[in-house]
């Protein structure tokens, strides 16, 4: 840059005050053009709009939350075809859950897969699977670089084998809550992780950070045949999730909030999964923490599962 | 009013000096551009209506081509500025002009990497969710919230002095230096953050081994700045022929030096990395091995790139530090163009890819960038190129043209 | 030498797998079970007389129409002790631990509708878990505490208990192989 004075560029003659005729003329155009987009907007663009600036799920009150979770049922209910209702069951004080999987009963029959499948609304098409059974040997035991997902035998266990189903291990330092950028994923007082999917910016970063490739995005728009929608869905579980979000196993809070099991933990043909509260000196998870051989997970990343598995026989 | 009418006619003049004037080299640049650009729209819309499904991602390789070029660009965008640095402590005639295009080309990088950001989200309409105070942002846990809030401080920084210089060139008045050279100065260490921070965004990962490096950090550095002044040194060489752009031999001759010791370092972190996961041996060495070869008896696509990477790091490290083919043109230029592919595949395909192969349950999932990534990464190319050449075009006439500036005012 | 005997007390379903006897309670809910779920002590609904049980139990999965046993079999009627195939309940094929074991050293020979334990004292067939316990000490231990078996009903309050022959057959107890259900697509088939 030439330290020199230099001629300025010449502009225009231009009043002292007041616009040039041409410069009024392109504003009120503009002032006409943005009064008349407004006007055209329709019910659709109104629904989209407040879609668009929908708050996030910790921030609505209550009423917000009423309104926003009818909104949620009049979609589905007109998308599904029959009634759909979704609720925000909050937490259970004095709950903390745990979940327990027996390694020496696991058939590896993906039972749990397909009932989680039914239960949570998982998308048919792109195929969404929140629980990924392992395949591996006993003579090598847990070794994730040789564990397959996709076996398909004709009856299982295999001899030799051992399986593993892998699904969110509700962490109690979760890696996956830490990198969300827009907190879209919080831990919630129960234990649960849970995502808020009209939050979701799909990033992605929390797929990255997962250690167990828990977290699941929906790369195209999620189809379910409306006969097999579950209509009982809550708004951080099991409703159905849109295109460009991020989801994962959330403890079927629609069901454990309520006092039941998941869904995996009823279907399980050979009672490997036991579920419950970890607060409760009662309760089958304490007894199995305190008196089996319980193992979590890449215990060295320090994440704290609440996920145990354990060898029962 | 008056600053209305001097900020509009500063846009319509230099709109002017961007589009006209140029020969037809410089048109069939632009329409090259255009090109890209338009139809990465197509396919964007086609990627916007389906999902990122249309992309070759999956859960198991969660990021890919697009990310990877964001952190390539993260990179060129943070070494852009520092070439400050030595302008500064060798006393190079032209800083001032070189801090410019350096901060043009940073602008026009981080543009780049916004997009790239933009078109890889799920939902880019919900972009406004990290927007610090109307949004939710996770501070101070999150480093994608601080890489966003960094790199649009970077952004605002660069564009902010960029448009003020070219701004007073334009009416002739006199730039205020105290206004800029404390953001000039402030600009060097946000371009070390922006990249360090885009590091740790990777290397804070524990879940992926292969990123769970401390000195993924520096490499990320070194390898920016080897990088980074490559394409400066073509524009310079460019300009001094086209244009009254002085710069001496030294100056490029230096830069290419630093170059050469930035790559040294470079290569010796990454020497480093390899004995740790080779000598130790662990579990963890099944990316390399994805990365060099492949897994399970399938050869891995991305193999032939990363050996090529290499190579081209070998190979331009010498020709830079040789000063024979340093000095000379020629083999400087080779070695320019070298270096920039080996770090493109560097940051881009072997850094990404890797971490992801074998997944968190052992799974592979062989990646490969599908049409509509080429397409759209070749269309956001396109934007920041188009962008970079107006901006070049632009100061090259305010600042080496004035004599000859057209008054088609 | 081999006895095989086919026990006289109920038609095992020995066809189908047993899991799916168990999937099957689990999908339809637990059989009497979920009317019980209501806290305090536990009816426990079943064909014959309710009978304060330790556990809430699911009424014992009886073939229809096997009991009462004491329909055919009388107090009064002589036994034979000797452990030998039978003729009628052929089709019960005794795969558990049948080298030193037969029929009658689970069911009691004078009145059919009971079990009896090593010591003699009879029980029910809703607590069929006390025999089977014998030998089964640590089984019958987790089952208790709720580690063992299949869980349904509620995970807070009183807990919902399948009796052992709903899993397993007491005559074959060892679980059949099942055909898994599809793996997950491949990524890239995912379209």
């Amino acid at each position: 840059m030439s330290d020199q004075t230099a001629t300025p560029m010449p502009v225009p003659e231009a009043p002292a005050e007041g616009y040039t005729r041409r410069e009024a003329l392109v504003m009120s155009l503009f002032a006409l053009a943005a009064a008349a987009t407004v006007g055209a907007c329709s019910a659709a663009d109104k629904q989209a709009y407040d879609e668009f600036v929908q708050k996030h799920f910790r921030d609505l009150t209550p009423e917000e939350l009423k309104d926003r979770l009818a909104q949620l049922e009049k979609r589905y209910s007109e998308q599904y075809g029959k009634p759909v209702t979704v609720s925000a069951t909050p937490p259970i004080p004095g709950v903390l859950f745990g979940y327990a999987l027996d390694l020496s009963r696991c058939i590896g029959c993906r039972r749990c897969v397909y009932g989680c499948v039914e239960e949570n609304n998982q998308s048919r098409d792109p195929q969404t699977h929140w629980i990924t059974v392992l395949e591996m040997d006993k003579e090598t035991g847990v070794d994730l670089q040789r564990a397959d997902a996709f076996y398909n035998h004709e009856t299982v266990p295999a001899p030799g084998k051992f399986y593993m189903p892998v699904a969110c291990q509700h962490c109690e330092n979760p890696p996956c809550v830490k990198v969300c950028p827009v907190q879209a994923t919080w831990k919630e007082p129960d234990g649960i992780v849970v995502i808020d999917y009209d939050w979701c910016i799909g990033c992605r970063c929390c797929i990255s950070a997962c250690p167990y490739g828990a977290r699941h995005f929906n790369w195209g728009t999620p189809k379910i045949p409306a006969n097999e929608l579950n209509p009982n869905t809550e708004y951080l579980g099991n409703r159905p999730r849109q295109r460009g979000v991020v989801e994962k196993c959330s403890f079927c809070l629609q069901r454990t909030r309520k006092g039941l099991y998941p869904k995996c933990v009823e279907v399980c043909p050979v009672g490997a999964r036991k579920f419950g509260n970890l607060l409760d000196p009662e309760s089958e998870i304490r007894y199995i923490i305190e008196n089996k051989r319980v193992l979590i997970l890449k215990d060295e990343l320090n994440t704290q599962p609440k996920f145990f598995y354990y060898y029962g026989l | 009013m008056n600053i209305f009418r001097k900020v509009g006619s500063f846009v319509t003049g230099t709109a002017r000096l961007a589009l006209l004037g140029g020969n037809k080299l410089y048109y069939a640049w632009l329409l090259l551009l255009v090109v890209f650009i338009v139809q990465a729209g197509f396919a964007y819309a086609h990627q916007y209506q389906h999902g990122l499904i249309s992309t070759n991602m999956r859960d198991s390789v969660s990021w890919g081509f697009y990310i990877g070029n964001f952190t390539f660009l993260v990179g060129v965008a943070a070494a852009a500025v520092l070439l400050v640095v030595p302008a500064y402590v060798y006393d190079w005639k032209p800083i001032k002009e070189v801090a410019l295009f350096g901060e043009l080309l940073a602008v026009s990088a981080i543009v780049m990497c916004l997009l790239f950001v933009l078109v890889d989200m799920g939902r880019p309409d919900r972009f406004w969710h990290l927007i610090p105070g109307i949004g939710h942002m996770n501070l101070p846990r999150s480093i994608m919230a601080w890489d966003s809030i960094v790199l649009n401080i970077y952004l605002a920084v660069n564009l902010t002095v960029a448009s003020y210089l070219v701004y007073c060139a334009y009416h002739g008045i006199h730039y205020s230096k105290k206004f800029v050279w404390p953001l000039v100065i402030f600009s060097i260490p946000m371009a070390i953050s922006i990249h360090t921070v885009t590091a740790f965004l990777y290397n804070g990962m524990a879940s992926r081994p292969y990123w769970n490096s401390a000195i993924l950090a520096p490499r990320f550095i070194a390898s920016a700045f080897c990088s980074g002044p490559a394409l400066l040194l073509i524009l310079f060489q460019i300009l001094r022929k086209v244009s009254a752009f002085e710069i001496k031999d030294e100056a490029i001759h230096k830069v290419a030096e630093l170059m050469a010791y930035a790559m040294g370092f470079n290569l010796f972190l990454f020497g480093a990395e390899v004995f740790k996961e080779y000598y130790s041996n662990t579990n963890h060495l099944v990316h390399y091995e994805y990365l060099f070869a492949g897994l399970h008896g399938k050869p891995s696509p991305i193999a032939l790139y990363a050996w090529m990477s290499l190579a081209f790091a070998v190979i331009s490290f010498f020709l830079f530090l040789i000063p024979k083919t340093r000095q000379n043109f020629i083999t400087m230029n080779i070695g320019c163009v070298l270096i920039y592919a080996s770090v493109y595949i560097e940051k881009g395909i072997a850094l990404i890819i890797p971490g992801f192969t074998p997944d968190q349950l052992g799974q592979v999932y062989a990646y490969v960038p599908s049409a509509i990534e080429l397409r759209v990464a070749a269309g956001v190319f396109g934007v920041g190129f188009l962008l970079f050449t107006l901006m070049v075009k632009v100061s090259v006439a305010l600042l080496f043209e004035r004599p000859q500036a057209e008054a088609h005012a | 030498m081999a006895l095989l005997l086919t026990a006289a007390c109920r038609p095992v379903q020995e066809a189908g797998p047993r899991y799916e006897r168990g999937a099957a309670i689990a999908e339809t809910g637990v059989a009497g079970g979920e009317k019980s779920a209501a806290g305090g002590e536990q009816k426990v609904a079943s064909g014959e007389q309710a009978t304060r049980a330790l556990f809430a139990v699911a009424p014992p999965p009886f073939t229809d129409g096997i009991f009462p046993c004491s329909q055919c079999h009388s107090p009064t009627d002589k036994v034979d002790r000797t452990p030998r195939p039978v003729e009628f309940h052929a089709e019960i094929v005794l795969h558990h631990d049948e080298k030193n074991r037969w029929c009658l050293d689970c069911h009691d020979a004078r009145y059919r509708d009971k079990l009896h334990l090593a010591d003699g004292r009879l029980i029910d067939f809703t607590e069929s878990y006390r025999l089977c316990g014998q030998c089964h000490g640590p089984t019958l231990r987790n089952w208790k505490n709720g580690e063992h078996g299949k869980r349904t009903g509620s995970w807070s309050g009183v807990k919902q208990y399948l009796l052992c022959p709903s899993c397993h057959s007491p005559h074959s107890p060892h679980f059949k192989p099942l055909k898994p259900k599809a793996p997950p697509l491949r990524q890239e088939a995912i379209r």
